[in-house]
């Protein structure tokens, strides 16, 4: 028997959820795919002594779209988005990032809200959802917040989400037209959490000039890298492999990644260029306007 | 309010029985599948996730059995290695082909494998070498080096499309 003791729940409606949580604060965790609980219980670094396992909450896996937002829900899994036409033809950064999460059997279970609301800093979906500008619904049963993601992560696996909050929903902004995208990381093996993975989108303008440019990073801090001065300097310019390659070195004097186990500090700041340079010529590539 | 448990009572389809137990919420769908029902062709590697061994179907897909608990597999259709071959004891296609490629040495990681590829293939009958590789990312083989395995299941794709294609 390896999870440590505890009490558990499955309540059939959001709004038990959120009594419990409401009750029991910090005492209680959310179970939504376990694909990265399961693994702290069986290792016991957490104990928590109640768990609300959410997986029979009806009516909250829809992924839609409404007033230029993608909107996924609670109950989302990997599996559903990486599969989800919607998803693929309203946002192909976030069809990209999503099939690299994992692998198939963590995929079928791990869910988008989980992947944020767990926040490793390793991990695809806060990236992408810093390079977008995307939102975390946040609800409880005292109402609802909206945070920007860049008001969302905090730091290592920490973010603003109190104990009696769930992630309700993700809101991520539709790619507009004569838009590309990449999602770009290295691991050392397939499936495995990437040293480092880059989320880039262009829009261009109908002259062809980078219309918004939105770029974040995995892998270099304990929250996603933000590209912003990156991003800035693409803004407004004609699209170029010169001006790509001066964007990526501007992220490598940028990010300041430590070492660890698996890479020194100085070989993640070279991947971050190397992997911001591939995936923007990947974007300008797909937006498909190379020969305009 | 939704009642807090330490002991729940279950049903699950395991294998095309059902089952009825009552487990501690605690307990991971492999302990259970082990030790509540003795089906211990489902392995256990690592118990965090990591190495594909305990890979079982529920409702159809492949999971982990390590990072769910009996509980949350009640109600649902659970799928195991000893489920796989006929009632005769005739292997099931992909069993086959791994037992004419030499797909396993040791055997540890073969439950985790079989299960994997009969998900795979029930979803994709005609993959690519690359698509298999990526859809036994999550197993780990100490032994074969994987070359085996990969062979096996394209073979095993093949055979589980010629009475298809024999039917119609
Ligand atoms: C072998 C392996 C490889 C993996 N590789 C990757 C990878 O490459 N990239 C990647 O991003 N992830 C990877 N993961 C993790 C996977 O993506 C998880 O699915 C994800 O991190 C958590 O989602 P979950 O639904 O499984 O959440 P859970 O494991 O159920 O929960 C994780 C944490 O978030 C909390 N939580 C979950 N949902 C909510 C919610 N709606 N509201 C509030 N709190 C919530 C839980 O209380 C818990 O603290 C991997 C996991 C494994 C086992
Ligand atoms: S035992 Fe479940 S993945 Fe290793
Ligand atoms: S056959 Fe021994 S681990 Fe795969």
């Amino acid at each position: 028997m390896k999870p440590p003791r505890f009490a558990y729940a499955a309540p059939e409606s959001l709004e038990e959820a959120l009594e419990l949580l409401k009750e029991h604060g910090s005492e209680a965790k959310v179970l939504a795919g376990g694909q990265s609980l399961m693994p702290m219980l069986n290792l016991r670094l957490l104990k928590p002594a109640i768990l609300v396992d959410i997986n029979r909450l009806p009516g909250r896996d829809r992924i839609d779209e409404a007033e230029g937002m993608l909107r996924v829900g609670l109950l989302v899994r990997h599996r559903q988005a990486e599969r989800s036409p919607l998803v693929r033809q309203s946002l192909p950064l976030l069809a990209e990032a999503v099939r690299q999460i994992g692998h198939p059997q963590i995929r079928n279970r791990g869910t988008l809200c989980g992947s944020v609301a767990h926040a490793d800093p390793a991990a695809e979906l806060p990236a992408v959802l810093a390079a977008l500008g995307g939102q975390v619904v946040l609800r409880s049963a005292g109402g609802r917040r909206v945070l920007p993601a860049d008001q969302f992560f905090l730091g290592f696996l920490t973010t603003a989400l109190e104990p009696e909050e769930v992630v309700e929903e993700l809101r991520l902004p539709v790619a507009p037209p004569r838009t590309g995208a990449a999602f770009l990381e290295f691991s050392r093996r397939a499936g495995d959490f990437a040293l480092v993975g880059v989320a880039a989108q262009l829009a261009f303008d109908a002259a062809g000039r980078i219309a918004a440019a939105g770029l974040a990073l995995t892998g270099v801090g304990g929250t996603p890298f933000k590209a912003a001065s990156a991003e800035a300097l693409l803004r407004g310019q004609a699209p170029s492999a010169r001006l790509f390659a001066e964007a990526a070195e501007r992220v490598r004097e940028e990010v300041d990644p430590e070492a660890d186990i698996h890479a020194s500090a100085e070989y993640r700041r070279h991947l971050a260029q190397v992997l911001t340079r591939r995936a923007l010529e990947a974007a300008w590539r797909r937006a498909g306007l190379e020969a305009a | 309010m939704a009642e807090l448990l330490e002991r729940k009572r279950i049903t699950v389809r395991v294998n095309g029985r059902e089952v009825e137990d009552e487990v501690e919420v605690r307990t991971t769908l492999a302990d259970w599948l082990r030790e509540g029902l003795g089906l211990t062709g489902t392995h256990l590697g690592c118990e965090h996730g990591v190495c594909g061994a305990c890979t079982v179907l529920v409702d159809g897909q492949a999971v982990r059995s390590c990072l769910m608990l009996a509980v949350q597999a009640d109600g649902t259709e659970v799928r195991t290695v000893e489920g796989l071959a006929g009632p005769e004891g005739q292997l099931h296609p992909v069993q086959q082909a791994f037992l004419e490629h030499h797909a396993l040495q040791c055997g540890f990681c073969t439950p985790g494998f079989l299960m994997t590829a009969v998900a795979f293939l029930e979803e994709n009958p005609e993959p690519d070498e690359p698509s298999i590789r990526e859809a036994l990312s999550g197993n780990i083989c100490r032994c074969t080096g994987y070359q085996p395995i990969v062979e096996a299941v394209a073979d095993a794709a093949g055979r589980l499309r010629a009475p298809a294609r024999a039917a119609g």
